[in-house]
């Protein structure tokens, strides 16, 4: 039987919308992940700490308050400082097409906007996280 | 003359069309699904009679505009007096940033303003603090101190317009830089009209920017209703929202359900400071959304006057009819808005503003067609004002009072709303209350079981969103105005706060502090204390450090 695939959920920064977050949550649960939220106001270390800590294969960003552009490749640059850089880090919010390419030259895998389906994101954890173990 | 039961007549007639006529139709065309239901998940039935609304009774419970239970209005002449308030949201990057796209909004028609302030400053943190890295201006307008609120409303008459200012944890503190920066322009504080949000409960439950525990949160709430009803006696000190609730997920009716909720334990509260209720009751107002399904959302603001009136009388034992007012802003639901062909997103908000104004709204902001994207451009703001022109001046809406009122399923649905409501507002007294139920996870998991719920309906194709799960267009190459905060906005809020820093009276600066963590220590009003320490130039991150110091901070239960 193949490992079950274990994903962070996390918010960073101050952003307070968690709709997104907690409907990625329960749809990575319900495909059978086994999902640990962060909760609200994680800054990036903190995020990395328990990633590496829960020994997840991927962490799911969520920010639409617009500061993904300072969070989310600080996250990717500190697990590969703690030498945690088979983790697969994907994020979503209210991301400007401009910014994608460049979070992706950051080291996100995954950048998703609004309107994405679910079985769009649960396909990219499944397939990302299954090939980097 | 015939002496028949009207009822009965129609009851056998409806019968016969069953019978007949309806089944006829369906043999030959059935109907495009076998269950219809708003967005909320309420289910709709193929027609509704006299018969399906056995209590609605004209005069009992509609009642003229103006009178109780205020079902149809709270004016005697609703729009026909005075149109609702134009107040677009805007905010972003620096005080002088947000100052030009006041002054661009006030220039096209928009008759009040409406402050969005940038992450740091909902959670009382200044630009320069480490935790606001990353995140100045970019959802808000950044304001840190007194002089950022000068900037702010630089060459506009505040003693003139009314404010809407989006703070919640410290709003106190904002207002506070909000009457100074009038005391210092000369402006008597008894001219100033607005309103601070400074719903706390539902930050908790939904929006999320929290800094302290529910207690010592909620008895600064109280501190300001207080202050508010003997100093500033035209500001709103509270507008107690649910537009947050449904953002994050909810039904319409738990929206309405659980802001009148916190509305009645924001009464309760400030009944037991010791305050006569209508003291301070006529100066609570609302904050709902408005989502894609008109009738539902007609029916919320409806159902929503005639709670309040009932509460507000039977309840709590008002006495002035306007403590009985449910007074309210709408705002269209950000949520609605697709990243998927934008421009369809101003048909969206046209649908949703014209549910705004049938229901009676006092004051509206329509959304910009790029929130999918960004903090509106203002091409996109002016289209979103523009629509709300369009609704006042040529759709003919304004013309006539609750042109709903009356209709079988919209009194049917507005009776629906009432006892959904009422249904929760059972459930959480045996939870205890409010706050114990936050502290229980209640209102958070109802959240979030309704946005899943919602989300799998997308998902499964149940309910279709127009260019999203339907509809799609695969060459789809959407550009909107892009909209960056500068850096040079950034530098110059930095600088700008060195400066204060290093030329405020420190000695001044110091014992404002203390006299302030004094105050918050014991039990008095800490809003004197507050305007004491905005007086002495005390930012909103020290101002904030300094009750955080004595408060504590909040944790959520995490849940999903």
């Amino acid at each position: 039987m193949p490992k079950t695939i274990r994903v962070l959920v996390a918010k960073p920064g101050l952003d307070g919308h968690d709709r997104g977050a907690k409907v990625i949550a329960r749809a990575l649960r319900d495909a059978g992940m086994e999902v640990i939220y962060t909760g609200l106001r994680q800054s990036p270390d903190d995020i990395v700490a328990a990633a590496i800590e829960e020994d997840v294969d991927a962490i799911g960003l969520s920010c639409l308050s617009g500061a993904h552009m300072t969070l989310f490749p600080r996250v990717v640059r500190l697990l590969r400082k703690k030498g945690a850089s088979d983790i697969v880090v994907a994020g979503g919010g209210i991301i400007p097409p401009e910014d994608v390419p460049k979070l992706k030259k950051a080291g996100l895998r995954g950048v998703f906007g609004p309107g994405t389906s679910l079985a769009e994101i649960v396909g990219f954890f499944e397939k990302a996280a299954g090939r980097s173990r | 003359m015939g002496s028949e039961d009207p009822l009965k007549v129609l009851r056998e007639k409806r019968r016969e069309w069953e019978r007949t006529t309806l089944k006829d139709s369906l043999k030959a065309l059935p109907e495009r699904s076998t269950a219809f239901t708003t967005t909320s998940f309420i289910p709709i039935e193929r027609l509704y009679t006299p018969l399906e609304g056995p209590t609605f009774d004209p005069s009992k419970d509609l009642g003229m505009p103006g009178e109780y239970p205020f079902a149809r209005g709270i004016h005697p002449t609703m729009y026909r007096g005075r149109l609702w308030t134009m107040r677009m949201f805007a905010g972003y990057g620096s005080a002088e940033d947000t100052n030009r796209r006041f002054k661009y909004l006030i220039a096209h028609g928009e008759t009040g303003l409406s402050v969005a302030f940038d992450m740091p400053t909902l959670y009382g943190y200044d630009t320069d603090g480490p935790e606001a890295e990353g995140e100045f201006g970019t959802c808000g307008v950044a304001v840190s101190s007194l002089r950022d609120m000068d900037l702010l409303f630089s060459g506009i008459d505040v003693g003139a317009i009314s404010t809407s200012m989006t703070i919640n944890s410290p709003a106190a503190v904002i207002w506070a830089m909000y009457l100074v920066m009038a005391e210092r322009r000369g402006i008597p504080w008894t001219k100033l009209r607005g309103t601070i949000q400074n719903d706390i409960l539902k930050e908790y439950q939904a929006q999320k920017e929290w800094i302290f525990p529910p207690e010592p949160s909620m008895r600064l709430v109280v501190d300001t209703f207080e202050y508010g009803a003997r100093k500033v006696p035209q500001w709103n000190t509270i507008s107690i929202s649910g537009y947050h609730i449904r953002e994050a997920g909810a039904t319409a009716g738990q929206e309405l359900a659980f802001t009148l909720r916190n509305g009645i334990e924001y009464v309760q509260w400030g009944i037991e400071r010791g305050l006569d209720v209508d003291e301070f009751a006529p100066r609570l107002s609302f904050f709902f959304n408005s989502h894609n399904d008109l009738f539902e959302e007609v029916a919320k603001y409806r159902a929503a006057r005639r709670i309040w009136a009932r509460e507000m009388r039977e309840r709590f034992g008002a006495k002035n009819p306007r403590s009985w007012w449910l007074r309210f802003h709408t705002q269209t639901a950000g949520v609605s808005l697709t990243k998927q062909q934008p421009l369809n997103n101003i048909v969206r908000t046209t649908v949703q503003g014209l549910a705004a104004v049938l229901g009676g709204t006092q004051s509206l902001h329509t959304n910009s067609y790029d929130e999918a994207y960004q903090v509106p451009h203002e091409d996109a703001a002016r289209i979103a004002l523009r629509t709300q022109q369009i609704l006042a001046h040529e759709s003919g809406i304004a013309n006539t009072i609750d042109p709903l009122g009356g209709s079988y399923f919209v009194e049917w649905l507005t009776d629906y709303m009432e006892d959904e409501a009422y249904r929760y507002f059972d459930r959480i007294d045996a939870l205890g209350g409010v706050i114990p139920a936050i502290r229980k996870g209640f209102f958070q998991q109802e959240i979030a079981n309704s946005a899943y719920r919602y989300q799998k309906e997308v998902e499964g194709r149940e309910r279709i969103i127009v260019g999203v799960n339907d509809f799609v267009d695969p060459e789809e190459d959407t550009k909107v105005h892009p909209l960056r905060v500068t850096k040079a906005s950034y530098n110059r809020q930095l600088a700008r706060l060195r400066t204060i820093r290093g030329k405020r009276d420190k000695k001044k600066w110091e014992r404002s502090l203390a006299a302030l963590r004094k105050a918050a220590e014991g039990s008095e009003n800490t809003m004197p204390s507050i305007v004491d320490a905005v007086r002495a130039e005390a930012t909103l991150g020290e101002i904030c450090d300094t009750l955080r110091d004595v408060f504590g901070t909040w944790e959520e239960p995490l849940l999903y």
